[in-house]
C-alpha cells in the first residue's frame, strides 16, 4: 500500500517524468513533484504543501480584502461564519484562568525551555487548521516528549484552570484541533516511538504521535499495513486518528478503530494516567473504557499510546473504475459485489458526474478512464487478495457479470499500478478539486444507502442555478460526502442549506458526521443525530473525567451543556 | 500493412525493488508484475497506426514464462488483434530475444516492427538496435513522433536526442523504438477485455523458431546502492563552515 501511496504523488503531472527516473528519488531531484505531493496524497483531507498553502492563504486575504473593499455587511456577517470561526458567538468561559509568567517557567521547568514555544509564527500554525477556516490566539505550545510530562502538564492545567487543546496532525475538518480562545496547544508530536510490534498478531504499540505514514512505512517492512488509510496520513497522528475515530477507505474491509484499537494509555485532565493499553484481542474485564477516548476528540483526555491490530499485506491490489446509469445500479452494484468479490473487496466509492466534471476541470494530469460519454455516475471498486491471478480472474468475473446484468455501462479495470493509482486519484482529488473551484460548504453524512442521493437530488432542486450540488463518498459505507460548490461564500446560499441538510439527515436517522467528528463547526448541532437524554450522559461523563472542562472546551457536546455545567 | 508489437513482462515500475538475500538478482516472487511501461506506449502507437486505417492488423508478442500470457492478454484488451507468446522458462538476455523477433518477422512478414525503447527491469535499450541489425531493416530509435506515409511506403520519426529533435524518414519495413512522450497509453475497457478473451494467442517454443538460448553474459552479483546517510542539522553558519572544510573537505 505504501507503493501506491507514493505513486500517487506523482499522477498529477505526466508520468513520463517519473518514467525516466524511475526508482531514483524523482521527489527531491524535481521541485514539481514537490508540489504535487500534498496534492495527491490525499483523500477526504488533503494535505496542502508550501505552495498550495501559500495559495490558500491568498485566497483567504484576497476574499478578505474583497470584502473590506466593497464593504458589504452581509458578506462581514459571513467571515465571522465561515472563516473567522464559531468564536464570535461564542465567550469565552470566564472560569478559565489566562497564562501568567509562572505557570511559562513551571512549564520550562517540567518539559525544558525548548518544548514550551512561544514563537508567533510557531503559535500561528498551531492555531490555524489546515483549511484556514478556525483561527485561535493561544499563546503557548507545549510538546512534551513523555506519559509522564503529559500528566505533569494536564495536573498543573486543571490545577490552575488553563483550558488546553490536544493537537495532532492538525488535519482535522471541523476545527476539533485548534485553540477557540486562547487555550494551551498541547502537541504529542515529539512522542514519536514505536514500542512493539508483534510479527505473529501482528499487534503495533506505539506513542501517539506518530504519523501515520510513518507507521505505515515501518509496517510494511514488516509485511503488515495499518487498518486505516487516509489521504492526511503525510501528516496526521494515530493519537488525532483513534482521538476522531478518523475513518478513510479501508472502513469497508477492516472496519473502524472501535475494532482495531485494542488497547489506549491516556492522560486525565487531572494528570492521571490511565493504563489500558492491553494487546489482547478478547478482555471482557468490566467496562471497556478505551471505547470513550476513541472519537471523543480529546474532550475526555489526552491519548498518549495507542495498541493496534494491523491487518497483513496482501499483493494482489486491482482497482476497477466503473460508470453506472443511476443510483440504484450503483446500489445493485455494491450487493452484487458484497456477495460475488466477498473477502477481497477493499473498497467500493462512488462519484456522480458533476464530481467527475469537477475533477477533470480543476486538477491537472486527470483523464477520464472512460470513453467519453454520458455515465450519471461513477464508481471505484478496489480488490485486495492474496492471489494475483485468482483475484484479478475474480474481479474480472464479476465485472462482466455486472456489465451482462446492465448494472455498468461501462468500465475499466487497471492493468499495472500507475493506472490504479490514477483511477484513486480521481476520487482522491475531489476535495482538491473542490477548493479550486470556488467556496465550498462542506458536510459528511451517514445515511441509509437507499435514500443517500434523493438528499443531492433535492438539493439541487433547492439551490438552483444558484450552486454546484457535488456528490461522492464511501458507498460502502453509507457515508455521502456531499459538497455544496458556489463561485463566493454567501449568507444567502448557506441559509439554504443549513439546517435543512441536518434536519433532512435527523428525518432519515443519519448521521450529521459520519467520519470527521464534531469539533468546533457542529457541537451544537448533536441533537440532530443523538436524543437529549443520551447528550445529557455525555454530559456527566465529560463532567465525571474533566470536571473543570478544561480538554478541548466549547467542542463536540453544545455549549449549552458546557456553560450551565 | 501488418505491425508487430514486443511487449515484455516486467517488475511493475511502482513496487519498491529488493534485492535477493544472495544477490543473484531482484526478488519476483509476490511481486506485481505489469506490462513495461515502454512497451505500453509502442503497443498504443501500433493501434493509433491502425485507427487511422494504416495498418490492418496489430500482433502483440511477448516472450518467457507462462504468465506472459497476462501480459499478452492486456495487449488484447487494449486492442492488439492477436498474441504471439514464445514460452522460455531461463533468461533472455536481448541478443536472443532479438534473434527470436527475426524469427517471427519472418514468420509474419510486418511492415514494422515496434517496440519500447527499454524494459525498465534491466534498462538494456539493445533489443530494437539489434533485431533491426539483424533484419537488416532501418531503425528510427527514441521515437517522440511517428507518421506513416502509405504510399511513399515510409515512415517520418522525430527522435529526441541531445540538444533537441532529430527527424528521419525510413523506408518500410522498419524499425521503431518508442520513447516516453510518444503518446498516451488508453485504459483497458470492459468492453475490450472481454473481446480479448476470445482473441488468439499462439504459442511458439525458441526450438520452433530454430533460436538457440544462449547467454553471452553472466551476472555476477546485484547489489542495493548505498543507503543515504541521515542528514544533520547545524547550529550555525560556523559549524557548517567548518564541517564542509573538515569534514565533508568540499571547500
Amino acid at each position: 500500500m505504501q507503493n501506491w501511496g507514493r505513486t500517487r504523488r506523482f499522477l498529477i503531472y505526466p508520468a513520463v517524468n517519473f518514467l525516466n527516473n524511475r526508482r531514483s528519488n524523482p521527489i527531491a531531484a524535481n521541485p514539481v513533484f514537490n508540489s504535487a505531493f500534498g496534492l495527491a496524497n490525499h483523500r477526504d483531507s488533503p494535505l496542502y504543501s508550501e505552495s498550495e498553502k501559500s495559495n490558500l492563504h491568498t485566497c483567504f486575504h484576497s476574499l478578505r480584502d474583497k470584502v473590506v473593499e466593497t464593504g458589504i455587511r452581509s458578506a462581514i456577517r459571513f467571515q465571522h461564519r465561515g472563516f473567522g470561526s464559531d468564536a464570535t458567538k461564542i465567550q469565552r468561559n470566564p472560569l478559565f484562568s489566562t497564562l501568567n509568567s509562572e505557570d511559562i517557567s513551571y512549564f520550562k521547568g517540567v518539559l525544558g525551555e525548548k518544548n514550551v514555544i512561544q514563537d508567533e509564527e510557531r503559535l500561528l500554525t498551531a492555531n490555524t487548521d489546515w483549511m484556514h477556516k478556525y483561527r485561535g490566539s493561544s499563546k503557548l505550545l507545549l510538546q512534551p516528549r513523555s506519559t509522564e510530562e503529559v500528566s505533569q502538564i494536564l495536573k498543573y492545567c486543571n490545577s490552575r484552570s488553563l483550558a488546553v487543546v490536544p493537537q495532532g496532525g492538525n488535519t482535522g475538518l471541523v476545527g476539533g484541533s485548534v485553540p477557540v480562545f486562547d487555550e494551551v496547544v498541547i502537541n504529542v508530536s515529539l512522542m514519536n516511538n514505536i514500542i512493539s510490534f508483534d510479527k505473529v498478531s501482528g499487534i503495533l504499540v506505539c506513542e501517539a504521535g506518530c504519523i501515520l505514514e510513518n507507521l505505515i512505512t515501518f509496517l510494511d517492512t514488516q509485511g503488515y499495513i495499518m487498518p486505516l488509510d487516509l489521504g492526511a496520513k503525510g501528516s496526521s497522528q494515530i493519537g488525532g486518528n483513534v482521538s476522531t475515530n478518523a475513518g478513510g477507505l479501508r472502513l469497508v474491509r477492516y472496519g473502524s478503530l472501535h475494532g482495531n484499537v485494542l488497547g489506549l494509555e491516556v492522560v486525565l485532565a487531572n494528570g492521571d494516567v490511565l493504563d489500558m493499553l492491553g494487546t489482547l484481542r478478547k478482555d471482557n474485564t468490566g467496562y471497556d473504557l478505551k471505547h470513550l477516548f476513541i472519537g471523543s476528540e480529546g474532550s475526555l483526555g489526552i491519548v498518549t499510546k495507542v495498541s493496534i491490530l494491523t491487518p497483513p499485506k496482501l499483493s494482489a491490489v486491482n482497482v476497477a473504475f466503473l460508470a453506472c446509469k443511476d443510483y440504484f445500479s450503483c446500489q445493485k452494484l455494491l450487493v452484487e459485489a458484497k456477495w460475488k468479490l466477498g473477502e477481497i473487496l477493499s473498497a467500493f466509492e462512488f462519484l456522480d458526474n458533476l464530481a467527475m466534471d469537477l475533477v477533470l476541470n480543476h486538477l491537472e494530469g486527470v483523464r477520464n478512464p472512460l470513453p467519453p460519454s454520458l455515465h450519471s455516475f461513477y464508481v471505484l471498486i478496489e480488490t485486495t487478495g492474496s492471489d494475483e491471478a485468482y483475484s484479478k480472474e475474480k474481479l474480472e468475473a464479476f465485472l462482466l457479470h455486472a456489465m451482462g446484468a446492465g448494472l455498468i455501462t461501462d468500465g475499466a479495470l487497471a492493468q499495472d499500478i500507475n493506472q490504479a493509482s490514477s483511477f484513486w486519484l480521481i476520487r482522491e482529488g475531489l476535495p482538491e478539486a473542490l477548493m479550486k473551484a470556488g467556496a465550498v460548504y462542506k458536510y459528511d453524512l451517514s445515511l441509509p444507502i437507499e435514500n443517500m442521493y434523493n438528499l443531492v437530488e433535492e438539493m439541487r432542486i433547492r439551490l438552483g442555478e444558484s450552486a454546484t450540488v457535488v456528490a461522492y463518498g464511501h458507498l460502502g459505507d453509507g457515508n455521502l460526502h456531499l459538497n455544496i460548490s458556489t463561485p463566493q461564500y454567501e449568507d444567502k446560499i448557506l441559509a439554504q442549506i443549513e439546517p435543512y441538510v441536518y434536519e433532512w439527515t435527523s428525518k432519515h436517522r443519519g448521521s450529521i458526521s459520519a467520519e470527521h467528528g464534531l469539533g468546533l463547526m457542529k457541537a451544537n448541532e448533536i441533537f440532530y443525530s443523538k436524543p437529549t437524554n443520551v447528550v445529557h450522559l455525555m454530559g456527566s461523563i465529560k463532567k465525571a473525567l474533566d470536571p473543570k472542562g478544561i480538554l478541548n472546551p466549547y467542542k463536540v457536546l453544545p455549549h449549552s451543556l458546557s456553560s450551565s455545567s | 500493412m501488418k505491425i508487430m508489437v514486443a511487449i515484455k513482462r516486467v517488475i511493475d515500475y511502482a513496487v519498491k525493488i529488493r534485492v535477493k538475500p544472495d544477490k543473484s538478482g531482484v526478488e519476483t516472487k509476490n511481486v506485481k508484475m505489469s506490462m513495461n511501461p515502454f512497451c505500453e506506449i509502442a503497443l498504443e502507437e501500433a493501434l493509433r497506426i491502425k485507427e487511422s486505417g494504416m495498418a490492418s492488423e496489430v500482433v502483440a508478442v511477448s516472450m518467457g514464462p507462462t504468465q506472459c500470457v497476462d501480459t499478452l492478454r492486456t495487449g488484447l484488451a487494449m486492442g492488439a488483434d492477436r498474441g504471439i507468446h514464445v514460452e522460455a522458462t531461463g533468461a533472455l538476455l536481448p541478443l536472443s530475444v532479438a534473434r527470436l523477433l527475426r524469427a517471427l518477422v519472418e514468420v509474419e512478414e510486418p511492415g514494422l516492427l515496434i517496440l519500447g525503447k527499454q524494459a525498465i527491469d534491466d534498462d538494456c535499450n539493445q533489443t530494437g538496435q539489434m533485431v533491426a541489425g539483424l533484419l537488416n531493416w532501418p531503425q528510427g530509435t527514441f521515437a517522440s513522433k511517428v507518421v506513416l506515409d502509405k504510399e511513399k511506403q515510409a515512415v517520418t520519426v522525430d527522435r529526441e536526442v541531445d540538444g533537441g529533435l532529430e527527424t528521419l524518414c525510413l523506408d518500410l519495413p522498419a524499425v521503431i523504438t518508442t520513447d516516453l512522450r510518444l503518446n498516451q497509453p488508453r485504459y483497458a475497457t470492459l468492453p475490450n477485455i472481454m473481446k480479448a478473451k476470445s482473441k488468439v494467442i499462439k504459442k511458439f517454443s525458441p526450438q520452433d523458431l530454430n533460436v538457440e538460448i544462449k547467454s553471452d553474459l553472466e551476472v555476477v552479483q546485484v547489489t542495493e546502492p548505498p543507503k543515504r546517510k541521515a542528514g544533520v542539522i547545524v547550529s550555525s553558519v560556523d559549524e557548517l563552515i567548518d564541517k564542509l572544510k573538515n569534514e565533508a573537505n568540499v571547500i
